[in-house]
């Protein structure tokens, strides 16, 4: 187990390398910032473009520049934004925990939902329950989110006025947005426990659990889930780091402060540094939840820990 | 509890007290379709019951109608009681609630399943599994059961049963992980064990073990059994009573041992007539091919002749050689990837085929048979040795001389459905070869051809068109066979090919082998666990252990004079279908070691010596 976690920290370690290489080539393909800030200014002479670029660094051979950048990153130093030159980092850690924090309320509402209705289905295989299950999720996987967040806040916040239509005063305003991922990550969850565990009751151990004479609830949810959970953990993480990316529509529709906005407004001012700090920032959170995935292999399956 | 005794060599007579469990005209059905019918039996205390019968014949589903299990399959009961001497006065199953079924289940009724390496949750350790059942029906506290579950594993005899408690199942071996089925079943002393073929998937040797274990208990603790086996050998090891089966229905019963010396049904006759029986072929130098005991209606005829199969042709150059093969693969890495335990699945094996001749490849898991087979047919790289067909070393020949190689030696899997592609028909799986080798043009041809091998194999023209799955098991590994002679081979290596086959589909399958050889001058490397089968059909016999070759000699010298150790505890452990011959088998305890080794340390390989001619013996430590 010792092994193969520092394998895949050194996996990690390469990935970020590449991640930010990427990144750091993209943004400079994308064309010249001293022009891109200047664009509209009326005059500017060569003279101007020359002091902003070297005032943003952006003069240096790449190598330089990157290496600073790698430098900065040890010591989460990001640069300034382009616009008010507030540190990229601060930006970043103003908005961070308002999406992790979304994130991860639409995940607890997913798999409190999904594993649940998984199971249902799974046991009523063919039944009515399980035909009904499977046509909601189809309706949910149609649906596309910012549809439904729309929908949810001219039902509730404005219709009803039960509830806040947009921003992160308190716990009210979470539900809108968090629901709405929340159903739509259900949507996919629900199938994906259903398969995983239609295998599981296949197997043997299941049949020995209920000749022990232990009820359904622990046949089901002590020794066929824990079964599942390999596959389960495995897909959970993967959606989670898909979820921080793809959480800027939702954010964009509730106005919430995190970093999908943070992101959307920097490619909109093409404010590079904020663009950069978020991506870097996005995929080592991405890469540190694939570590936590691993180790909760070897927590759930000894066959993983023990060799 | 119960005051009945039993004793091995004869069954005493039913006691007087009532029976535990009486089925009483029983149908279970899934859906419309009933697939048992009328089915009546009485299991009395102390006393074991073998119910037998053939695939599709409704044992295991009738086994698990009893626990009421066979309801989460999807089965209901149209007809017929269960009734079970309960410790709460008796009452009849079928009417009681799932809720009232989970208080019987594992506390009065017990069962064990057939595959120890499936049975047993992954994620829990075994003492946390055996403590459960304690826990939910006796209300043991945690630290209380761990200490009846140490002293569970200590009666299946298990050593180092502390330590066993906190493994996981997958540290386990097969046999290990049966002895723990065994304790969990035991735990809360049922007045009932079911075993539902409890020994199927284990080797020959472990299986004596597991017998011997269930024959003890029982006796110990005074419980009754039933006991769910395709295995006539294994009836007649463990059986006071049979019930034969056959499509859902109840075909015979009675006394185990009047049951094997004068079996009243066609079907039962059929059947045990079916069953190879290890002492057989005694004083035979060649194997014959034997006439089929066959069900025609409502008596037994035979069919086919009888004839001695002398076909090895030893004044021939030998069809392959193989010398010092030699078969490793790394099991165990460090972090850097480079191994440190390797698995010395073949070590230093020699031995020739002659054309028209069967050598048998006879041992139990890892003993490095089947990766001889495979490394033979180019599935499997030699680490070290010379694998000559007709002559010609492998290792010289090119990439046209191999392919060629590859048409002129054909495998059979023991799977017959793995085997063939579930999208095509079977008419192309068999044509395959003869495309792929080029053998024949124009589709007519080919046709013809097809044809021509499904009718030699028992099958008909127009089977051609259909699929895998539209064959019943049997038919399936003819469709094997077809395939494998579609490119005209010398050698045909079948690997376990009648192992998942019912006794009376294998005895025709072993004709049909006989047959093609004595047509064809066909070679055959026989790779089996199956020691009565292989005694059928073989004309030579390499007994391996640890991949390596422990014995090797003409079928008869095995048989009837075997000089290594371990060809006499093998043959000693094969249960033969004779309840007057049934032994006390002192073999307790014995694992199959293991042949993953560190690196570096690689096993001994002490000399063969000639104690006869063409009899090799290795030489014991």
């Amino acid at each position: 187990m010792a092994g193969f976690l520092l394998k895949r920290l050194i996996q990690a370690v390469f990935v970020m390398i590449v991640v930010t290489l990427v990144v750091s080539i993209a943004i400079r393909l994308t064309g010249d910032p001293a022009l891109m800030l200047t664009q509209g200014a009326g005059s500017i002479t060569e003279q101007d473009l020359e002091r902003i670029r070297e005032a943003l660094g952006v003069n240096r051979p790449f190598l330089v520049q990157y290496g600073g950048f790698l430098a900065g990153l040890l010591r989460f130093d990001f640069g300034n934004s382009f616009l008010g030159g507030t540190p990229v980092s601060r930006l970043i850690t103003d908005a961070l925990p308002a999406t992790l924090l979304l994130a991860l309320v639409s995940m607890a509402i997913s798999i409190a939902l999904s594993i649940p209705l998984g199971i249902r289905a799974a046991t009523a295989r063919g039944g009515v329950a399980d035909q009904a299950i499977r046509i909601l999720s189809l309706v949910g996987l149609s649906v596309p989110n910012f549809w439904l967040a729309t929908m949810l806040v001219l039902l509730f916040a404005i219709t009803l006025g039960w509830l806040p239509p947009s921003g992160m005063e308190g716990p009210a305003n979470f539900i809108l947005p968090a629901v709405t991922m929340g159903v739509i990550l259900t949507a996919t969850n629900v199938r994906l426990v259903r398969s995983a565990m239609l295998e599981t009751l296949q197997s043997q151990y299941v049949m020995v659990a209920r000749a022990k004479g232990l009820s359904e609830g622990k046949v089901l949810y002590k020794h066929a889930l824990r079964n599942c959970a390999i596959p389960l953990i495995t897909y959970f993480g993967l959606q989670f780091g898909g979820l921080l990316g793809g959480i800027v529509v939702v954010e964009r529709v509730f106005n919430w402060p995190g970093l999908g906005t943070l992101a959307f407004d920097a490619v909109a001012a093409r404010d590079y540094p904020v663009l950069q700090g978020v991506i870097t920032v996005l995929s080592l959170l991405i890469v540190g939840v694939n570590l936590l995935v691993d180790i909760a292999y070897g927590l759930v399956d000894p066959r993983i820990r023990t060799s | 509890m119960q005051s009945s005794t039993r004793n091995a060599s004869s069954a005493p007579t039913p006691p007087a007290m009532p029976p535990l469990l009486s089925v009483e005209n029983l149908s279970v059905a899934f859906g419309g379709q009933r697939v048992i019918e009328d089915l009546s039996f009485r299991v009395h205390p102390g006393r074991t019951l073998a119910i037998v019968g053939e695939s599709g014949s409704g044992k295991s589903v009738t086994s698990l109608s009893v626990m009421r299990l066979a309801d989460m399959v999807g089965a209901h009961y149209p007809a017929g009681r269960i009734l079970f001497e309960g410790s709460r006065g008796p009452r009849d199953l079928l009417t009681a609630t799932q809720k009232e079924m989970r208080a019987i289940r594992g506390k009065e009724i017990a069962m064990i399943f057939q595959e120890p390496m499936t049975s047993l949750n992954p994620v829990f350790t075994i003492g946390d599994q055996i403590g459960e059942t304690l826990v939910l029906h006796e209300g043991m506290a945690k630290a209380a059961a761990a200490e009846e579950a140490r002293r569970l594993l200590d009666m299946v005899r298990l050593p180092d049963a502390a330590q066993i408690l906190k493994r996981y199942p997958h540290q386990l071996s097969g046999g290990m992980r049966q002895r723990v089925m065994i304790a969990m079943a035991l735990a809360c002393r049922p007045r009932l064990l079911i075993a539902d073929e409890p020994t199927t998937a284990l080797d020959v040797t472990i299986q004596a073990q597991i017998l011997t274990i269930m024959r003890d208990l029982q006796a110990e603790l005074g419980m009754a059994m039933m006991f769910i086996t395709h295995d006539m050998g294994v009836v007649a090891e463990m059986a006071d009573d049979v019930v034969v089966l056959w499509k859902g229905r109840k075909v015979e019963e009675g006394r185990a041992a009047d049951l094997f010396a004068a079996p009243r049904q066609p079907y039962t006759r059929a059947l045990l007539a079916a069953v190879p029986r290890l002492g057989a072929m005694a004083g035979q130098d060649h194997p014959r091919r034997l006439p089929l005991t066959v069900l025609d209606g409502d008596h037994v005829t035979t069919m086919g002749e009888a004839r001695v199969q002398d076909t090895a042709d030893y004044g021939a150059p030998p069809l392959l050689s193989v010398r010092d093969l030699s078969v490793r693969f790394k099991s165990r890495t460090n972090w850097l990837g480079r191994a440190t335990h390797q698995v010395h699945a073949v070590t230093q094996v020699s031995f020739d085929i002659h054309p028209g001749e069967t050598l048998a490849l006879v041992g139990e898991s890892g003993s490095g048979k089947s990766t001889i087979g495979r490394t033979i047919q180019q599935l499997q790289d030699a680490t070290s040795g010379r694998i000559s067909f007709r002559g010609r070393p492998l290792s010289e020949m090119g990439a046209a001389d191999r392919n060629r190689l590859r048409r002129d030696v054909q495998y059979i899997f023991q799977d017959p459905f793995a085997s063939l592609d579930p999208r095509k028909t079977v008419g192309f799986s068999i044509a395959e070869p003869i495309r792929t080798h080029g053998l024949l043009d124009g589709e007519r041809e080919i046709r013809k051809r097809v044809d021509g091998l499904l009718e030699r194999v028992g099958l008909a023209p127009a089977h051609a068109a259909r699929y895998p799955h539209e064959f019943s098991g049997g038919q399936r590994q003819r469709v094997c066979i077809a395939r494998a002679l579609a490119s005209d081979p010398k050698l045909i290596i079948a690997d376990e090919a009648l192992s998942a086959l019912d006794v009376s589909i294998q005895a025709q399958v072993i004709n049909l082998f006989m047959d093609l050889q004595a047509e064809r001058g066909l070679a055959y490397l026989f790779i089996s666990h199956d020691m009565a089968v292989v005694e059928k059909m073989s004309h030579r016999v390499a007994v391996l252990f640890l991949g390596q070759i422990m014995e090797m000699g003409s079928r008869r010298q095995i048989f009837e004079s075997p000089a290594h150790d371990y060809t006499r505890r093998l043959l000693s452990a094969v249960p033969v279908a004779d309840p007057s011959r049934r032994s006390r088998r002192a073999l307790l305890d014995g694992e199959i070691p293991s042949p993953v080794r560190a690196v570096g340390d690689d096993p001994a390989v002490l000399p063969l010596e000639e104690v006869q001619p063409g009899h090799f013996v290795r030489r014991s430590a």
